[in-house]
């Protein structure tokens, strides 16, 4: 994609401290409607001083709160948050609760604000957490070195915790942050997913019932506590479009009244690599969890990236298979061998050259190869596929009658949200 | 009974499918996956049984 870079970080002054937190609204993003900050420095990490802890409920009345507030988990898959809760809290301990803000979805950067810019947030909602479900340990699984500093600074500033809590780093990649992972990597096992079950809750972090959560999800546990819920989504918005970055938007709003396209858009990628394609109806479909869903779709992890009118969404999927072709676990051999395979059939549409045999074979394979993972990743890579064969039928008839132009003057691509890492300074 | 397949453990030798054609099924690259939702009939219990004892990589986990 020759896409120009964007600055998903843009340069934001936030020297009011006491103000720039919308403390009413428990708004997660400082100043409605405008991006998040997502590098760090003086003016941006929210410190211990300026973390506003508001009153609440705690133990069980938390959850009976969380369950009234219909919180479902924020790191992709949607689960109800008090039903994980409930489900470690009603196992006998001891018992671990694990923020997880590996974000290993390319198109995401939602995890790596929340930890780096307001870690006491997440802390806050993790120590609620780990009280309500009587947990005797709580991790923060991350890879961002910037997050981690930023998260270790922020438990020193607390001097000392209820329940003792952990730091745990690793590599960024796709799969490292899917919840079996998780455990494996903070026993000291490599962050690779296993078979399921047992799943976390029944035998999770040294064999104890484990919650796993992502930080968005557990950042919204404090105003869930205050009465003050915001139902809203964070959405990391790429592509072609007029204002990239983060955004903190209404759950359920029309995709229209959130994304400025740069340009006619003749696609989006949802959910990151996850959730698959939509064409421009998207722009009419509720931005939540049941709609998208309704639709084939899905909300993920909230990262949208529009397609513009030089994008063509059969490059789109072809780039996408060729990740998850590159960075699937390399443990299941229908994932191995199916991402391949469909990485080359995108790749030979893209051409102008797949033949009819293999188009059927494609369709095929994103039906049959669906669930047979031990993670998710190989249902991604369906959901591309599928959604590619029924959301642009007649654009991938056009690509079998002669070669796209657009898939030839695009090329292979990462399609990775822009690096949210401070530039090294001009020597 | 019930069975389930690990994804992660199976390397396709396809002993299961030849004890057990009826439960099992091999892919065009010779992985293996559970037909049904993994309840086995009484009368498929002993070549089912036979699987799970033979499948070099133990991926077929009954309970």
């Amino acid at each position: 994609m020759t896409a120009e870079p964007v600055a998903l970080a843009p340069p934001l002054s936030l020297s009011d401290g006491a103000a720039r937190w919308n403390r009413e609204a428990m708004a997660l993003v400082p100043g409605a409607g405008l991006p998040a900050p997502l590098v760090v420095d003086r003016d941006t990490r929210e410190t211990l001083v300026e973390y506003v802890r508001a009153d609440g409920p705690s133990g069980r009345k938390l959850i009976d709160a969380v369950e009234a507030a219909e919180l479902r988990g924020r790191g992709g898959a949607g689960f109800p948050m008090a039903v994980k809760m409930r489900s470690v809290a009603g196992r006998e301990g001891p018992r671990t609760v694990v923020a997880n803000g590996d974000e290993g979805e390319p198109l995401a950067v939602k995890d790596r604000y929340l930890l780096r810019i307001r870690p006491h947030l997440v802390l806050d909602g993790l120590l609620r957490v780990a009280e309500a479900v009587s947990a005797d340990r709580a991790v923060v699984y991350l890879s961002d070195t910037i997050a981690a500093d930023s998260v270790s600074k922020a438990l020193r500033e607390l001097g000392g915790t209820a329940v003792p809590v952990d730091v745990v780093r690793v590599p960024r990649t796709y799969v490292g942050g899917e919840e079996s992972a998780v455990v494996r990597a903070i026993d000291g096992g490599p962050p690779l997913p296993t078979d399921k079950p047992p799943r976390p809750f029944e035998s999770g972090v040294g064999g104890t019932p484990t919650l796993v959560a992502n930080v968005e999800t557990l950042a919204r546990i404090p105003g869930i506590a205050a009465g003050r819920a915001s139902q809203t989504v964070l959405l990391t918005l790429t592509g072609a479009v007029t204002r990239p970055g983060l955004y903190e938007v209404p759950l359920g709003a029309p995709l229209r009244d959130l994304v400025q396209p740069a340009g006619k858009p003749r696609g989006f990628l949802m959910g990151g690599f996850f959730a698959g394609l939509l064409g421009p109806r998207a722009l009419d479909i509720p931005f939540g969890f049941t709609e998208l869903g309704a639709e084939g779709s899905g909300l993920g992890c909230g990262a949208v990236s529009v397609l513009g009118p030089h994008d063509c969404p059969v490059a789109a999927a072809a780039d996408v298979l060729a990740y998850f072709d590159r960075e699937n676990a390399r443990q299941c051999g229908p994932c191995i061998r199916g991402t391949a395979a469909m990485a080359e059939a995108l790749r030979e549409l893209a051409g102008g050259g797949a033949s009819d045999a293999r188009l059927e074979k494609l369709e095929g394979w994103s039906r049959s190869l669906r669930g047979r993972g031990a993670c998710a990743t190989l249902d991604g890579a369906c959901n591309v596929v599928a959604s590619l064969l029924r959301e642009f039928p007649s654009l991938v008839a056009e690509h079998r009658a002669a070669p796209c132009p657009r898939c030839a003057a695009l090329g292979a691509a990462d399609r990775t949200a822009p690096d949210i890492d401070p530039q090294p300074e001009a020597p | 009974m019930k069975i389930r397949l690990e994804s992660a453990k199976c390397d396709g030798f396809g002993t299961c499918a030849q004890h057990s054609p009826e439960l099992f099924e091999l892919d065009e690259w010779g992985y293996a996956s559970v037909k049904g939702d993994g309840e086995v009939p009484p009368r498929l219990e002993a070549e089912v049984n036979r699987a799970i004892a033979d499948c070099p990589v133990h991926a077929i986990i009954a309970g």
